[in-house]
């Protein structure tokens, strides 16, 4: 019975918030539209140094080879190797190819020719992404002339192999399909995990707390009450992800969209009560800000968002064990990609469960009605 | 003119509180220690239905403390205490459903409206929609208010903000009411409204037991209580302390016992 007045009053004061309703909508549509974007660890528009000491038919057909697979961009030209370096030290360049002289003539004569790549690798990953478009490339070109000159002859002399990698689930590697699921779990961390952490300190700071705990009001239907809104806002939050993925990037999930709100709705409670927990501990909103702000930090970086899981040390795999976010954000991916339903993903579905079991029962319990 | 009425009202109340002598408030040695500071050191006081009963003391001499614990809000270290027939320590959830309390520090919700706060505060002491529908028309019609019972709190001036929240908090028509200094920082004229509205609960049988610094508001007590370092050092009527302690005023009263206070703010 209680539970409806208070209830009321949440959504009012939700609703009258000048702020929060606001975000609620902006922060989604921000969030899905510019970061798929930016956060996108395909290497493009990789600065290209060449120096082409030979300056032949096939070295020019190389160059043009290279430039046309859209990764590369000819920056400088330059004649010798020393100045191509002087030109990655001013970052005008990313790469250098350096073609030997009598390139064409030793392709032609004796069927392989040595090709120098330097890359800038201060960006680790830039450069050995570099690197790698370049020696496929350039392996592409090498087969080409290939077939091209006597198919018959050399190729039965040099058996090569050709791999045909066969990518499941996302066949274009596209990142976005990779990002996108992912990042709904950051927006439903961010709004339903700092909003309750600043809901309940916030009352303490207008003395409102101290108001309600002198009244009969159980701790339970208190937190009760303080969490159901986020349920709403929550599948607010991942209805619009829904649209955008699907309007923006043409993304709809493999398996059925009820699993993903099952899913959401448990995470919702799990990382609202993990607020709650917070604002309980806290005395002013600052501090529940920041402590909130030093959790998240750690759940996302830790949470396979960008960097893959299988690839921590094992210590760290072990931390992950306790981010309710990992599991979401393999729960997002799993159905987006895999259409996988419920029965696979049985261990995430109970590990979400008992985060929502333990932060909530925490919540009520750190609630202190008395001093 | 206004506070002789005043005083013969409650004179008159006192002879049928001392008829009845059912005590609301039962305090026994009651102690409040924050690590090595004991906050509030053996206390014992009795308040009698129907009564207003002061309780002074200087900032840091332990009242708040104490009115915590009454209502709940803080767990006594020693000693006991009942408040409208309950244990304080042991059926704290019974003493909160039969209490009203206002603290100091303003504690309305300032992003909901008039009616929207009665109705909240009602509905969690358990009244219903149609009772507390009719209750709120009432209450604003007395209180001269119903042109404003679709303001924000927020908007209102600071002595209707108080106002407003003494009505919500015996709204539910508790036994007794806690009021923490609930006239700090507005003029005479809105302090002597206030107390109307308090002698008008008191006629409908809910006792009020009120900290204030003002020592006029101590004059309009039935009794009055001063602490000093956590401990209770006086208790009497005005009358009766004034004549103990051969003062004035109850001013004078505080004065001679606060004097040796080793705590406070100065």
């Amino acid at each position: 019975m209680m539970l409806k007045y208070l209830l009321e009053k949440e959504f009012k004061q939700l609703l009258r918030n000048k702020f929060i309703p606001r975000m609620i909508i902006m922060f989604p549509i921000l969030q899905l539209l510019i970061f798929p974007w930016a956060a996108n660890f395909e290497i493009n528009n990789i600065n290209l140094s060449v120096v082409d000491h030979d300056h032949s038919s096939y070295s020019r057909r190389l160059i043009q080879k290279i430039v046309s697979s859209g990764y590369f961009q000819l920056t400088d030209v330059s004649p010798g190797y020393d100045r191509a370096l002087q030109s990655v030290e001013k970052n005008k360049a990313d790469v250098v190819v350096e073609i030997p002289r009598n390139f064409e003539k030793e392709l032609e004569r004796e069927g392989h020719v040595k090709l120098l790549i330097a890359a800038n690798t201060v960006n680790g990953t830039k450069g050995g992404l570099s690197t790698g478009y370049l020696a496929n490339i350039i392996n592409g070109f090498a087969s080409d002339l290939r077939q091209e000159s006597g198919q018959a002859s050399r190729a039965s002399v040099v058996p090569a192999i050709d791999i045909v990698p066969y990518y499941r689930f996302n066949p274009n590697l596209n990142y976005k399909v990779f990002m996108v699921p992912a990042l709904m779990v950051l927006v439903l961390t961010m709004l339903c995990g700092f909003l309750p952490a600043l809901n309940i300190v916030g009352e303490k700071e207008a003395g409102t707390m101290e108001q309600i705990n002198v009244t009969p009001v159980s701790k339970f239907t208190f937190i009760l009450a303080k969490l159901l809104p986020f349920w709403i806002i929550g599948t607010i939050v991942i209805t619009l992800s829904f649209g955008i993925a699907w309007l923006v990037y043409g993304l709809i999930p493999a398996g059925h969209l009820s699993t993903i709100y099952l899913f959401v709705l448990i995470y919702v409670l799990a990382i609202s009560g993990f607020g709650l927990v917070i604002s309980n501990y806290s005395d002013t909103i600052q501090q529940a800000m920041f402590v909130m702000y030093f959790f998240v930090m750690v759940l996302i970086m830790l949470s396979g968002l960008f960097t893959p899981i299988n690839s921590m040390p094992a210590w760290a795999q072990d931390i992950t064990l306790a981010n309710p976010l990992r599991y979401l954000m393999q729960v997002m991916r799993l159905v987006y990609l895999k259409g996988s339903g419920i029965a696979d993903m049985l261990p995430q579905l109970g590990a979400l469960i008992g985060f929502a079991v333990l932060f909530n029962g925490w919540a009520v319990l750190s609630y202190k009605k008395k001093s | 003119m206004v506070k002789n009425n005043i005083t013969s009202d409650f004179k008159s109340q006192l002879s049928t509180v001392n008829c009845q002598l059912e005590n609301v408030i039962h305090v026994e040695n009651l102690v409040k220690r924050f690590g090595d500071f004991t906050a509030v050191d053996h206390i014992s006081f009795d308040v009698w239905q129907g009564e207003i009963f002061g309780f002074l003391g200087a900032n840091g001499a332990g009242k708040t403390t104490a009115m915590r614990m009454l209502c709940g809000l803080s767990k006594p270290t020693e000693g006991h205490g009942r408040v409208a027939g309950f244990d304080i320590d042991r059926e704290v959830e019974k003493v909160k459903s039969n209490i009203g309390y206002m603290s100091q520090k303003f504690s309305l919700y300032n992003d909901l409206k008039v009616w929207e706060n009665i109705r909240l505060f009602a509905g969690i002491y358990g009244m219903r929609d149609r009772e507390i529908a009719q209750k709120t028309d009432e209450l604003l019609q007395r209180l001269n208010f119903a042109s404003e019972r679709n303001t924000l709190v927020k908007e209102l001036p600071l002595g209707w903000k108080q106002k407003l929240a003494f009505s919500v908090s015996i709204f539910h028509h508790p036994k007794v009411v806690f009021l923490d200094e609930p006239t700090g920082g507005v003029d005479p004229v809105t302090r002597r409204q206030f107390w109307e509205l308090i002698y008008e609960a008191t006629a409908e049988g809910i006792t009020v037991f009120v900290t204030t610094h003002y020592m006029d508001e101590a004059e309009y007590c039935n009794r009055v209580s001063i602490m000093v370092d956590g401990q209770i050092k006086a208790l009497d009527t005005p009358k009766n302390l004034k004549h103990q302690f051969s003062a004035d005023s109850m001013d004078d009263v505080f004065h001679q016992l606060a004097r040796n206070a080793k705590r406070g703010d100065n």
